[in-house]
């Protein structure tokens, strides 16, 4: 009896397609991805266990640490239209390198009167630049008419709220954090959300 | 699986020298896996680290009107002292004897329940309300872990309200101001 011949197939495949598909995604989650901004004083943020997802955009986030607040908005439009405004509440006038250097920062804590000194520090030395915080008293009333630029930046551009997050340093002591909500507050900014890190019931 | 041309370098004898027809494919198995493992942790660097957070809703200070009276005895207070020492007490401040005590499970979750329980035993069902009073010598920590105490044993009538002197004094007579 003749055995039966088994045809032996190539185990080789053809990776080609498997491998466009693959860098194709690749390139897009790399495009898509957003480098984690440093915070410009360390902060530990609190464990809260039951977590929602913030938005990406229409986000306002104030972070606290040191006793220094810091302020950030999303979108390059809002930060225009909001470093405009407070140029004419307080009297400064931005020429264009300075809007343009201040659309790229993150996050910013310098009170009105050094901002343009800070806005015109070489893109290197700016990491080091002592940043004091924006004055979150009621004479300057910096703070406050940040985030209210900011609102009405984000209302008048596209017509939505503006939601306003609170990034706290764990030890960061209360009065700080309460003169923060005391501002929102004051316009009527009742809801708002704390950063928080997802943590178990259990402790 | 590789497929790597070993058979070339001979030299012919005599006739012509001819240019050895190599094959065009190319081994992916390796960059295939490479491209693999980052888009794995892509995928995963940039859904993991979306910001997390909690809301919170501030009571109208304005709104005057739509405040209603409420019985003392169905309050809890917590007071936020100092080197995260907690003083909690049912009912008005200075009348009723407060309890020092710690953040987590056998300390506020603890009294919070208890609480809870006999507020709504001896009201008739009604929920217990939760006054947080976050003193200045509190930490931003403090005021998250507490409220994270009324949300997990679902006390969902709480607010945070500024510390009266007598509160304050009472801090500073359990020594946590």
């Amino acid at each position: 009896m003749p055995r039966v011949k088994i045809a032996r197939k190539s185990t080789v495949t053809d990776m080609t397609a498997m491998c466009d598909v693959a860098f194709l995604l690749l390139t897009f989650f790399i495009m898509t991805a957003k480098f984690k901004q440093e915070d410009p004083v360390p902060v530990a943020i609190p464990g809260f266990t039951k977590t929602v997802i913030l938005p990406e955009d229409h986000i306002a986030t104030l972070t606290v640490g040191s006793g220094k607040v810091f302020f950030g908005v999303e979108g390059a439009k809002i930060r225009t239209t909001m470093l405009e405004e407070m140029g004419k509440l307080y009297n400064t006038t931005f020429t264009p390198q300075e809007k343009a250097v201040f659309i790229t920062l993150p996050t910013f804590g310098v009170p009105m009167s050094q901002l343009k000194n800070y806005l015109n520090t070489e893109p290197d030395k700016m990491r080091t630049f002592p940043q004091a915080g924006i004055p979150t008293d009621s004479v300057s009333n910096e703070l406050f008419n940040w985030i209210k630029q900011a609102r009405i930046a984000d209302k008048v551009l596209s017509n939505k709220e503006l939601r306003l997050t609170i990034k706290g340093d764990s030890r960061q002591e209360y009065p700080t954090i309460g003169r923060v909500i005391q501002i929102l507050q004051k316009q009527k900014v009742n809801k708002f959300s704390l950063i928080t890190s997802q943590k178990g019931a259990a402790n | 699986m590789a497929e790597l041309d070993s058979s070339g370098g001979g030299k012919h004898k005599g006739g012509k020298v001819r240019s050895k027809k190599s094959s065009t494919r190319v081994d992916m198995t390796a960059m295939v896996d490479l491209a693999f493992l980052l888009i794995t942790f892509f995928i995963l660097s940039t859904t993991l680290n979306k910001p997390k957070a909690m809301d919170l809703a501030m009571p109208d200070k304005d709104e005057q009107n739509t405040q209603l009276p409420v019985a003392a005895s169905r309050t809890m207070t917590v007071l936020l002292g100092s080197n995260n020492k907690l003083e909690w007490f049912v009912g008005e401040p200075g009348k009723t004897p407060g309890t020092v005590d710690n953040y987590g499970k056998e300390g506020l979750r603890k009294a919070l329940i208890e609480n809870s329980d006999k507020v709504r035993a001896s009201h008739g069902g009604q929920p217990m309300i939760v006054l947080i009073k976050p003193s200045d010598k509190s930490t931003y920590e403090n005021l998250v872990n507490a409220l994270d105490e009324l949300n997990i044993t679902k006390i969902d009538i709480h607010a945070i309200v500024d510390i009266t002197p007598v509160e304050i004094n009472e801090l500073k007579n359990n020594k946590i101001y």
